[in-house]
C-alpha cells in the first residue's frame, strides 16, 4: 500500500557501481539533449554511467525495471541549497549556515559544515533531488564562502567538490554590510579584487589588504583568476547592470548571478554577456525596493531572451530545496516553455556547476535517474524510483517514519512503545 | 449587526452603536434630577463599511463545479444574481437578463479563504515603519486589534486575488501569549480597513503557544533572569493567570447587570401608601479594562480563539486549559504535529490549519510530515490549508494539492472536491462565517473562482475571482487586475507590467 516500504531495499552503504546493467522500459523519456522526449524508452544503467536511452530492446542481461505510464528523467539539480548544513534553522547549535563570529568568510568551505546524514537529505531525494549545490551565507560582511556540490545519497563520499564556487551577497543586504550603501559596496569590492590579485606579491613582510586579510585575499585569488565561477545574489536591474559592468572589466571572472527579480528588464544584457541567473520564479512581490518589478513571468522573459535559466528559492533551502518542483512548474505556467522550466532544475544548474554529465540522460552521462508517477513538473506526481550514480536509494525519511507511525491512531499502546522496522 | 447582540452580557447591549459613555436622561418624575443609565459600551467602534461592488447578474455553465460541501457537479452551473449564488447544479434554467458565461473545461469552486495572514499588519514591501504585527511590548497584549495595522494598500492583497483568495483572517503575529483580535476581511481593495471588514463576522483572538513567547520574553532578552515567560512552563501559567482575571472581570459585569436589574425594578415598583421612601441607588459600574473586554467576549462564546501551535502534547494541554476556563478553541494553527492527535482534534471539533509540508524551521517544527492535513481529515476532523504567507496565500490550491497527493500514497482515499473543504468551507467554520460563504449554496454570497482547469494542477491559474458577485480579478482583462497605490508609478506597477 506505502509505496515507499516497497522501495526500502537500498543499500546506502553500497559501491556507486552496479555489477549488472539495469534496463527502464517503457518510460517518457525526459533526456534535457536534443533527442528531447521519447515516449516508450529503454534507458540502460551499468557501472554509475547512462550507456543507451533509446527505444530498442533491453540487454538480455539487464535486470529490467518496468516503467510503463511513467516519467523516466534525470534527477534534479538544486541550483542552490542548505540542505546538510542546517537540522533546525533556529537552533544555533543545530545550524551551520552562517558563522557571524569568524574572521573568516571568504575562506570558509560549506563542505566542511555539510552533513549527509541530514534529515533534509533524504527528505529532499525522496521527491527527485539528487545533487545539490551547496552554500553557507555570509555571518559578517558579503562572502558566504565557497560552495560545494554534493549528491543526495546520504554516504560519506557524496561530497564531490569542495571548491565548486564562490558566494556574494550585493544588494540591500550588500550594501548594509560594507559600510551602508551601494557606493560603498563597489568600492569595497573594487579593494577587494585588487588584493586577491596583489595577493601573494603585495603581502610580503605581513603585510595585509586594503581590506581583505592575507588568508581572504588567498581565498578570493581563484574567484578573480576566473578558476572558480563567483555567485553574485542581486536583484535590482541597475544593480545586475553593475555585475554586468563588472564582467566586462573582469573578463576572466565567471559570474553566475542568484536572484535576478527584476532581471527581465536587463534580459538582452544579461543573455548578452552571458551571464547565467538563478531565479526563485514565485517572487513576485514588491518586498523590498529593490524588487519593486518582480513578476512570475521573470523566468519565461529572461528564458525567451535567451538567458541561461535555473530555478532555487534561497529562502527555503535548508529543509525545502525539493520545492524546485513546484517552482520549475509554476515558472511553465507562466510563459516558461516546458522543457525550459524543467532544464532549468536539472540541465542548466549541472551545466552552470560545470557538470556536463548530470541533468540529461544520454550514452555516458552520470547515472541520476528518476522515474515519476506522472509529468515531474505536476504537484500531484512523486518519484516512486531514485538512482543515484546508477544505484537505486532509500525512498525512505525520518518524515515517512513518522508518518507510518501515526497512520492509524486506534492502538491500543502508545506509538512510540513497539519498535518497527 | 445581529451577532454583535450576543457578544457581551446583557448589560452591554445598546440600542445606539455609538454610546462609549455612561448617558444620563431626565427622569419624568422628576425633572430635575438626571435619570441613572446603565454603563455600556459598543462592541464594535469600527465597523464595517463593505459595501459589494457592482456585480452582472451571471450563470456559469458547462463547468467542472466543486461545491465546497465535498460534492462535485460535472458539466454544472452556478447562478449568481445581485452578488448572490442562486443555484448550482447540472440543469438550471436560464432566467431572464443573466449573461452566459460559457465555462467548458474550466472549474468553479468557492473563493479560498484564508484563516492566517499578515497581509496589511506585515506588509509588502516590509520596511522598518510596517512592522505592524506584533506588540511586541508584552505578552498579553490581548487589547491590541489587527485591524488597526492594517495597510489597506498592500500589494499583497492584489497577488492573494489572483491566486482565487476570496476572504482572509489578519492575525497579529505569534511573539505573545494573547497576541490581539484577529479581523476577517473581504479580499477587495479599499480605502480604509473597515471597508475591507466583513459584515458580521466575528472578532477572533490570537493565543500563541510556546517557543515563540519565551524567545521573545524570556532568553530572547540576552540575559538572565529574562522576562515572563521564560519556559513552556511560564506560558502555561501566563494564559492562566490572565484566564483568571477575565473569568473575574467577566463576574463584576455581571454583577453590575443584576445589581442594575434591581435598582431598576425597585425604582419602577409603585411606592405603597405611607410607606417611606428609602434610598435606592444605582450600582457603579465596573472600570473598563479593554484587555479583559477581549478575553470576557471570548468566555461569553462570541470571538473565537485561533491558537498557534505545533507540537500535540501541547495542543492537548491547550484543550485541558480551555476546559478549565470554559471556552472553545475554534482552530489550532501551524500543528505541525496535529496527525499525533488527529484523533483528539475530531472529537473535541478543533479545526487544525495547517500547512501543506513546512518543517524543520523550529524545535517544535521539527516533526513535520507531508500527511500531515490527509491525515486530519482522516480521522474525521476539520482540516484547513493555511498559508501565514505572502507567498503561500497566492497558492493555497497547489499546497492542498501536494498533501492531497501524499495522502493518496499514502493510502488514505479522499476526492478533489472533498479536498476543496480545506480551502474555504472548514476555514469559513473556523471563522464563523460558514452562513455568509465558503460554499456554493443559495443564499450566500458568490465568493467564487473560475480556474482555467483542474486547480490541483500546477499548470492551472484562477481565470475569473468574485467577491459578492463582483469580478475582483480578471486575467483577461487588464483593467480588472488591481494596481494599490504603492505600485503606481513604480517600474513593476502589479505583477503583469
Amino acid at each position: 500500500m506505502i509505496r515507499s516500504l516497497l522501495l526500502t531495499a537500498a543499500l546506502l552503504a553500497a559501491p556507486a557501481a552496479h555489477a549488472q546493467a539495469v534496463a527502464i522500459t517503457g518510460g517518457k523519456v525526459v533526456t534535457n539533449t536534443g533527442a528531447g522526449i521519447i515516449e516508450n524508452g529503454t534507458v540502460v544503467i551499468n557501472n554509475g554511467r547512462v550507456v543507451s536511452v533509446s527505444t530498442a530492446q533491453p540487454p538480455a542481461n539487464a535486470k529490467v525495471i518496468d516503467a510503463r505510464g511513467k516519467w523516466v528523467t534525470p534527477g534534479l539539480f538544486a541550483a542552490f541549497s542548505r540542505a546538510g548544513l542546517s537540522e533546525i534553522d533556529a537552533e544555533d547549535s543545530a545550524d551551520d549556515v552562517s558563522a557571524p563570529d569568524s574572521k573568516l568568510q571568504i575562506s570558509l568551505h560549506a563542505a566542511d559544515a555539510f552533513n549527509p546524514d541530514d534529515t533534509a537529505i533524504p527528505v529532499s531525494r525522496i521527491e527527485g533531488v539528487t545533487r545539490l549545490a551547496l552554500v553557507g551565507a555570509p555571518g559578517e560582511g558579503i562572502f558566504g564562502g565557497y560552495g560545494a556540490l554534493a549528491d543526495t545519497s546520504g554516504t560519506f563520499d557524496s561530497l564531490q567538490n569542495r571548491e565548486a564556487f564562490m558566494f556574494a551577497q550585493f544588494g540591500d543586504s550588500g550594501a548594509a554590510a560594507t559600510g551602508g550603501s551601494r557606493a560603498a559596496l563597489w568600492a569595497w569590492l573594487a579593494a577587494a579584487i585588487d588584493d586577491a590579485k596583489s595577493y601573494p606579491r603585495g603581502f610580503g613582510d605581513d603585510r595585509q589588504g586594503d581590506v581583505l586579510s592575507r588568508r581572504e585575499a588567498a581565498a578570493l585569488k581563484p574567484i578573480v583568476d576566473g578558476k572558480i565561477p563567483l555567485m553574485v545574489e542581486a536583484h535590482r536591474a541597475s544593480d545586475l547592470l553593475q555585475i554586468i559592468a563588472l564582467q566586462k572589466r573582469e573578463p576572466k571572472m565567471k559570474l553566475i548571478i542568484l536572484g535576478a527579480a527584476e532581471g527581465w528588464r536587463v534580459a538582452n544584457e544579461l543573455a548578452a554577456a552571458k551571464i547565467p541567473v538563478i531565479v526563485n520564479p514565485l517572487t513576485n512581490l514588491p518586498d523590498r525596493f529593490e524588487i519593486l518589478a518582480a513578476t512570475l513571468e521573470n523566468a519565461g522573459r529572461l528564458s525567451a531572451a535567451g538567458v541561461q535559466v535555473a530555478i532555487a528559492d534561497p529562502g527555503d533551502a535548508t529543509h525545502n530545496t525539493r520545492f524546485i518542483q513546484q517552482l520549475a512548474g509554476n515558472a511553465a505556467a507562466n510563459g516558461m516553455t516546458w522543457d525550459a522550466a524543467f532544464a532549468a532544475i536539472t540541465r542548466v544548474p549541472a551545466t552552470i556547476h560545470g557538470r556536463n554529465d548530470l541533468g540529461v540522460l544520454q550514452a555516458g552521462a552520470t547515472a541520476d535517474v528518476v522515474i515519476w508517477d506522472g509529468d515531474p513538473l505536476e504537484l500531484m506526481s512523486s518519484p516512486d524510483a531514485v538512482y543515484i550514480n546508477g544505484v537505486e536509494t532509500s525512498l525512505v525519511s525520518r518524515q515517512t517514519k513518522l508518518r507510518d507511525r501515526y497512520l492509524n491512531l486506534n492502538e491500543t499502546v502508545p506509538q512510540a512503545y513497539e519498535r518497527s522496522n | 449587526m445581529h451577532i454583535w447582540r450576543s457578544l457581551l452580557p446583557a448589560a452591554f447591549i445598546l440600542a445606539s452603536a455609538c454610546a462609549s459613555t455612561p448617558e444620563t436622561a431626565t427622569s419624568a418624575a422628576d425633572p430635575a434630577k438626571p435619570k441613572p443609565v446603565r454603563v455600556s459600551y459598543t462592541p464594535n467602534p469600527y465597523p464595517s463599511t463593505y459595501k459589494p461592488m457592482p456585480s452582472e447578474d451571471v450563470m456559469i455553465h458547462n463547468a467542472t463545479v466543486f461545491d465546497g460541501n465535498g460534492g462535485m457537479i460535472e458539466r454544472g452551473s452556478v447562478l449568481v444574481q445581485g452578488g448572490k449564488i442562486v443555484a448550482v447544479g447540472a440543469n438550471i434554467p436560464v432566467p431572464a437578463g443573466v449573461k452566459l458565461l460559457d465555462a467548458a473545461g474550466k472549474y468553479v469552486t468557492p473563493g479560498i479563504i484564508d484563516i492566517h495572514s499578515h497581509l496589511g499588519v506585515y506588509p509588502s514591501p516590509g520596511l522598518d515603519a510596517h512592522q505592524d504585527g506584533n506588540e511586541a511590548s508584552g505578552p498579553v497584549t490581548a487589547e491590541v486589534w489587527a485591524e488597526h495595522g492594517i495597510w489597506p494598500h498592500d500589494p499583497g492583497f492584489t497577488r492573494a486575488m489572483a491566486g482565487g483568495v476570496t476572504t482572509l483572517e489578519i492575525l497579529p503575529g505569534s511573539a505573545n501569549l494573547f497576541g490581539g483580535r484577529g479581523v476577517i476581511v473581504k479580499n477587495v481593495p479599499s480605502r480604509t480597513a473597515q471597508g475591507m471588514k466583513f459584515p458580521g463576522a466575528p472578532y477572533t483572538l490570537k493565543m500563541a503557544c510556546r517557543e515563540n513567547p519565551k524567545r521573545v520574553y524570556g532568553y530572547g532578552k540576552g540575559g538572565l533572569p529574562g522576562g515572563a515567560p521564560f519556559s513552556r512552563m511560564g506560558n502555561v501559567a501566563g494564559y492562566r493567570a490572565s484566564w483568571q482575571k477575565a473569568t473575574e472581570y467577566k463576574r463584576k459585569w455581571e454583577k453590575y447587570a443584576r445589581d442594575f436589574d434591581a435598582y431598576e425594578k425597585k425604582a419602577a415598583a409603585p411606592k405603597k401608601k405611607g410607606e417611606e421612601e428609602k434610598e435606592n441607588n444605582p450600582p457603579d459600574a465596573p472600570d473598563r479594562d479593554l484587555e479583559l473586554d477581549t478575553l470576557m467576549g471570548v468566555l461569553n462564546g462570541d470571538i473565537l480563539v485561533q491558537q498557534h501551535c505545533y507540537r500535540a502534547d501541547e495542543m492537548a494541554q491547550i484543550i485541558d486549559l480551555s476546559k478549565e476556563f470554559g471556552y472553545k478553541v475554534s482552530a489550532f494553527h501551524h500543528g505541525v504535529e496535529a496527525y499525533k492527535i488527529a484523533d483528539l482534534l475530531a472529537k473535541e471539533g478543533i479545526c487544525g490549519a495547517l500547512w501543506a509540508d513546512w518543517w524543520g524551521f523550529k524545535a517544535e517544527a521539527y516533526d513535520g510530515i507531508r500527511e500531515n492535513i490527509p491525515l486530519v481529515h482522516k480521522a474525521g476532523g476539520c482540516a484547513i490549508v493555511h498559508s501565514d504567507d505572502a507567498y503561500g496565500i497566492q497558492r493555497l490550491n497547489q499546497e492542498a494539492a501536494k498533501a492531497l497527493a501524499d495522502g493518496r500514497k499514502a493510502g488514505i482515499d479522499i476526492s478533489k472536491a472533498e479536498a476543496w473543504t480545506w480551502l474555504s468551507r472548514n476555514p469559513a467554520k473556523a471563522l464563523g462565517i460558514l452562513d455568509k460563504t465558503g460554499t456554493l449554496e443559495p443564499g450566500k454570497g458568490a465568493d467564487l473562482v473560475i480556474w482555467s482547469g483542474d486547480p490541483f494542477s500546477v499548470y492551472t491559474r484562477a481565470d475569473t475571482v468574485m467577491v459578492d458577485g463582483a469580478v475582483t480579478f480578471d486575467r483577461a482583462l487588464a483593467t480588472r487586475q488591481p494596481v494599490m497605490d504603492f505600485e503606481l508609478g513604480q517600474p513593476g506597477e502589479g505583477d503583469r507590467k
